[in-house]
Formats: structure tokens, sequence, C-alpha cells
């Protein structure tokens, strides 16, 4: 699932990456926009979704994301989703959110190819 | 712009070039198989006068000044005055923003420049459960009225133009505007400045919104109408396709979308039963400068042409005002890197300086470091210093229309032209005849979603394939740590603006309050003009969330469709 959280409404890369994996074979479920954290929990928990990429370009992932992953943790769901965070991410911030569980943080201008690398080599077996 | 005798030896001339001089030169071919611009627009090796034959200097180019404006919208240009360097700024709470508008007045700037942060762009109030998070990150944080008041404490509105960067929240913001007058006892005629107030591309490309497409265009009706009579010195649209580039369209598809959806406004205004020579003075255009500098010139120049002969043509405009494309410029955002930030110091300049050539009216140079964060202090300067050599160091602003005539760049006016005109018809025709019907039967299809979001998958397949070039991304990259000074906002923002917005709320008069709101309420389900009402309510200081509340139970809420991707 690609998802965007919060208010924020920058969806090329979200629609860029959603398009880049159906395109190399995944299942993709895109969120659509101005989600509050607690429905991204919701659909990906109902999606039982392998990987959740969360797209964030406002500045607010601080307080998006750990909302994010604590709903996951409450749904005991935390351990079986690859979370992944792509947008503008401040390397003091990304630290942080690697801390609270994030797999990987992907900052602008990544290869499309290195991020679906990334998920073909630790998204859980199915 | 030649005779037929001329053009011939011109063309015995190239065969003879291309025979004897060109022909070594690519035996083993060029460096690439095909040139093309940063839109994937194919460009030639050379151009001479064969490209522009069928060019008719006073029809097709004319002087600047006069229709159809491709040399420009004013005679002397930049020689009378530069473009105004308007930078957009706006952090934290009204205070900050405020002190930082003194700062910039003292400094001799009359433009001011507002940036909101997302819950005020998206109507909401401070509190609401979705602004946690987000409040004074990307701009200032407005509830109510007295978030302006301080805002413009000790500026006089009469002395200064401002122009709010705001979309479906518009309304309110303007209507806050001209209570602020009233307060100061600026009249309302007096008021000058620019709301962005552009629906159509926020369903396009920006993505901020809350009630559908249909009721949205009629709002910005009712505020373009409000100006015509209320504020005759305040621009009420800024109709922008900066939005629909920066989310992947070509340079043609921004300048097609955004001509398509002012046509939609003025058409929306003429069946309002307004006067088309007393609104169109009024509105104003926004657009992306990218990469290609070439390409962009031409952007600027053909949609310059294509508006001065449409709005004649087909909306009769008589007074020059009305088919002058006057538009603010911003550099690509989406082009900048985190890789190697200074880089972007140049990226800029060249787009800057595209932005120059093809005659705009104002500017915004962005910073080096937006990749990485809100701009720093430092970023900020250089941004602006990047304007300052373009407009008094290179001399590139003395002549007017200073590429006018080469013969790429003719060429290339033309065929941007031609494929702006074809989506015009195109459009057009999705809507049976009507530019208005056209531009929002495209949004509820998707069509204009799908074009770009199709462009811009392409463009990035091209930049992994190396087709594109993204130096320090995809070329000439270098191990770097790339951490630089970051602006932060904190959290006590939030608080600070909800402690406020609980003051206000206890401090006002509820029945009033609420009497203003049902009043705007009966207003919007009688289809009046709401405006006034807006006005009235939010001198009652009614909260931005409240108001907007008011639209949505009337008009209900919009929910973008997704299954494009």
């Amino acid at each position: 699932m690609i998802a965007k959280v919060g208010l924020d409404g920058h969806d090329r890369g979200a629609r860029v990456i959603a398009r880049a994996f159906r395109d190399a074979g995944f299942e993709v479920v895109y969120s659509g926009l101005h989600n509050a954290p607690e429905e991204i929990v919701q659909a990906a928990v109902q999606e039982d979704v392998d990987v959740l990429g969360i797209s964030i370009l406002s500045g607010a992932h601080n307080t998006l994301v750990p909302r994010v992953l604590e709903g996951l943790r409450e749904h005991d769901a935390l351990d079986d989703t690859l979370v992944i965070v792509g947008g503008v991410i401040p390397e003091d911030d990304e630290e942080e959110l690697l801390d609270q569980g994030v797999a990987r943080v992907f900052g602008p201008g990544t290869p499309i190819e290195e991020t679906i690398e990334f998920v073909r080599e630790n998204a859980s077996e199915r | 712009m030649f005779d037929d005798g001329e053009l011939e030896k011109i063309r015995q001339g190239r065969g003879r070039w291309e025979d004897e001089t060109l022909s070594p030169y690519v035996e083993d071919g060029e460096r690439k198989q095909r040139f093309a611009t940063v839109s994937n627009h194919e460009v030639e090796r050379l151009y001479t006068p064969e490209d522009v034959a069928d060019l008719d200097y006073l029809e097709d180019l004319g002087f600047p000044g006069e229709p159809p404006y491709t040399r420009g919208v004013y005679p002397t240009m930049y020689r009378g005055q530069t473009w105004t360097m308007r930078q957009f700024a706006g952090f934290g709470t009204a205070e900050e923003t405020n002190e930082r508008f003194h700062y910039l007045v003292e400094q001799g700037q009359t433009g001011l420049s507002t940036a909101f942060d997302m819950p005020s762009l998206m109507g909401l109030d401070s509190d609401h459960p979705m602004s946690a998070g987000e409040v004074g990150k990307e701009g200032v944080a407005v509830d109510t009225l007295r978030d302006m008041e301080i805002l413009f404490d000790g500026i006089d509105l009469d002395e200064v133009s401002t122009s709010f960067t705001i979309n479906p929240s518009a309304p309110v913001i303007y209507a806050m505007y001209v209570a602020l007058a009233d307060q100061q006892d600026v009249p309302r005629e007096e008021l000058r400045g620019t709301l962005q107030n552009d629906m159509f591309k926020e369903f396009i490309a920006q993505k901020e919104w809350v009630i559908p497409p249909e009721p949205s265009l009629k709002v910005v009706t009712d505020t373009v109408e409000f100006a015509v009579d209320e504020t005759p010195k305040f621009h009420p649209i800024s109709v922008s396709g900066y939005h629909i580039r920066e989310a992947g369209s070509t340079a043609p598809q921004e300048a097609a979308f955004t001509l398509a959806d002012g046509f939609a406004y003025v058409e929306d205004c003429i069946s309002r039963g307004l006067d088309v020579d007393d609104f169109a003075p009024l509105l104003s255009f926004f657009f992306n400068s990218h990469n290609s500098v070439f390409e962009e010139v031409a952007k600027f120049r053909s949609s310059r042409r294509i508006y001065a002969r449409i709005m004649d043509d087909w909306y009769d405009a008589e007074r020059d005002e009305s088919r002058r494309l006057k538009f603010h410029t911003q550099t690509a955002g989406q082009s900048l890197t985190a890789q190697q930030p200074l880089n972007n110091v140049v990226r800029t300049t060249l787009q800057a300086l595209a932005g120059v050539l093809g005659g705009t009216q104002s500017l915004h140079t962005n910073s080096y470091d937006e990749a990485l964060a809100l701009p720093s202090e430092e970023a900020v300067r250089v941004a602006l210093r990047t304007q300052q050599i373009i407009a008094e160091e290179s001399g590139v602003a003395d002549t007017v229309d200073p590429l006018g005539g080469s013969y790429a760049v003719e060429k290339l006016t033309d065929e941007m032209e031609e494929e702006i005109l074809d989506y015009l018809d195109e459009i057009k025709e999705m809507g049976d005849g009507s530019m208005r019907d056209g531009v929002l039967r495209g949004i509820q299809d998707g069509f204009f979603q799908r074009e770009i979001q199709e462009a811009s998958y392409e463009y990035q397949q091209r930049v992994e394939r190396g087709e594109e070039t993204v130096v320090g991304v995809n070329r000439y990259e270098v191990d770097e740590d790339t951490s630089p000074d970051i602006l932060e906002v904190s959290e006590e923002a939030r608080e600070r603006q909800i402690e406020r917005l609980e003051q206000v709320k206890a401090e006002r008069d509820g029945d009033a309050v609420e009497e203003a709101l049902d009043l705007l309420a009966e207003a919007v389900e009688e289809g009046e003009n709401v405006m006034p009402y807006v006005v009235d309510a939010v001198k009652e200081y009614a909260s931005m969330g409240e108001i907007m509340e008011v639209f949505e139970e009337h008009y209900g809420s919009y929910q973008e469709t997704t299954a494009a991707i």
C-alpha cells in the first residue's frame, strides 16, 4: 500500500511509485489523499498489506508517522508489515523514524529500482 | 518574414552547407541520437529563416505593449522598472510573520506575500484533529480575524499590496482582509493584492479542496463579482500553472490547462452577467519556469499570444487590459535535488533567466536547500540575490524581448502554440463548445490528472534509463553528507494558536456568530453571492473552520477518484 497521510497534497511521487511497483508485478493499493494516520492503519490492517509506503512532504512526519506505527503495533500488525517512508525528511528525523520502526527512508532522487529491490529483499514471504 | 526569392536562396544555401560542411561532422553521429527538451519535445540542430517563413511580423509578433503581446505586455518592459521580486514567506504564528512583514516594509518592499499553513489552506481550525503536526509548519496559521489583525498590525493596508496563496478557503481570507480595511478606515476600493483562489488547478494538481468542483467554481465567481463591485484594485484569481507543472506535466500541458482554466473562469463570469472588460483586467496568471530555457521562453511568449487573441475572438474583450496576459513566475521546485544542493543555485538561476527572457511581471526564486527542508535564511538570501544579479548585472533586462526574432525561439514558440491550441480544442470539445464545461468534465473524468500522471511517469522513466541527465543524481554523483542548517518549527506554535482560538471564542458574542453563520447558510442555500455574508461572519470572529463547514454542509465534501493509477 502506498499511503498519503495528513493534509499534504504532493502526490506526484506517491503516484509514480505506485505505478512503478504495479509495473514491477506488485499488487498495489493507493490510499488517496488527506487521510488521518488512524485511517491509514485501518486500511492497512483491512487489506492485510505486506508493505506500507508512506509518502510525506509536508514536514509533519514527526507527528504523523509515529501515529501510524503505533496504530499498527496496537493491531499486532507492525511485525508483519514492512514500513518504508519517502519524502523530504531531514537526517535527524530519519534516525528517529528508523528507531521507531520504519525500515528505511527514501529521500529525493532515489532510483525507483533501488526501492523495488529493497522491498523484494525485505518484505515478508507469503 | 522573407520574400520567396530570398527563401529559395537560403534553401539552396542550406543544401550546399549540408553537403559540403556538415556531412563529415555527422558521419559518426552526434552526442545523442535525439535532442529534446525536458518536456520531451524534439529540437533541431539548426533553425534558419525557412523555419519562420510563415511568421507575419506585425500580426504574430508586433510591438511590445500592443496585441498580441508576443513580445511583452508593456512597451518598455524592464527598462521602465524591473519585475517585482516577490519572495513567498510565512511561518509559525501571526506575530512572527508580522515581524517579518515589518522588516520587509522597512526595507522598502511594498509587495507582501503570505504563505499559510496546511490547516488554513484546507479550511480547518488549528484545533481540528487533522491539524495535528501541521500548524504553522509551511506558513502562518489563521483561524479568526484576530489572527489577521495581528498579522497586519501596524501595516497600513492602503500602502501595501498583499498576495495570499490560498485556495478553497480564499473567500474567508479575502473577507478578513476586507474586514481589516473597514477597521482601518481604508476605503475598500483602495485595497490592492492578489488571491490565488484558482480551484480548477487544485482539483487538477495541487489537491487542496473542501467542496466539489462545480460549487467551488460558483464561489470563485462570487469573489470575482465582489471584487468588481467592491475592491476593483484587488486581483481575485491568479490562474496557476505552477502546480500543474510541479505535479509532472509538460510545458505545453501546463500552459494549455492553465489557459483553459482561465477561459473557464471567464465564461462562468460572463454567464453570471459580468462585463468581460470589468473583470478580465483583474485576472492574473502564475507559471512555472523549468530547466529547458528556450522551451520556457517559447511557453511564455506563445501563451501571451493565444490569450490576447482568444480574449478578443471568443469573448469580445475590447480593452487592452482585458487581453494582456500578466503573470508571476516561480522557478521549478521539483527540479531541485537533495544531492549536492549548491547545484540548485545554478538551476534556479537558469530558470529565473528563462522567466525574465519570457517577460514575467514578478518572480520567486527557490532556495537551494528546498529539497531537504524549509529554506534557511542564507539560502533565501542567495535566492533573492540571484534575481538582483540577473536584473542589475547581466544586462538581459535592458532590451525588450531580446530573443524575439531568433529562428529557434520563434519556431519553438509556434510549435508550442500549436500544441497548446490542440489541447484547448480537445477540452472545449469535452464541454460541447463550452470551456467551462470542458474543464469541469475533464476534472470529473480524470482527464487532466491522467495526462499529467502519464507525463510524469514517462519523465521518471527517462531519468531512470539515463536519457535525462540530473546532475548529481544520475550523473556526476559524489559521496557526501548533506545535512544543512535546517529551520525547525516547534509544536509550541500549535499550542499557542489553539489557546488564542479558545480565547477568541470565549470573548466573542456567541449569538451574533450564530446569526451570521445562519444568514450565510441561507445565502448558500439561495445561491446568492456569499461574499457579503462571509465578511459579516468574520467580523463577528466566526472561525475559518466554522465558515467552511457551512459550505460543506450544503455542498458536501469532495473525494478524488484514485482509480486512475
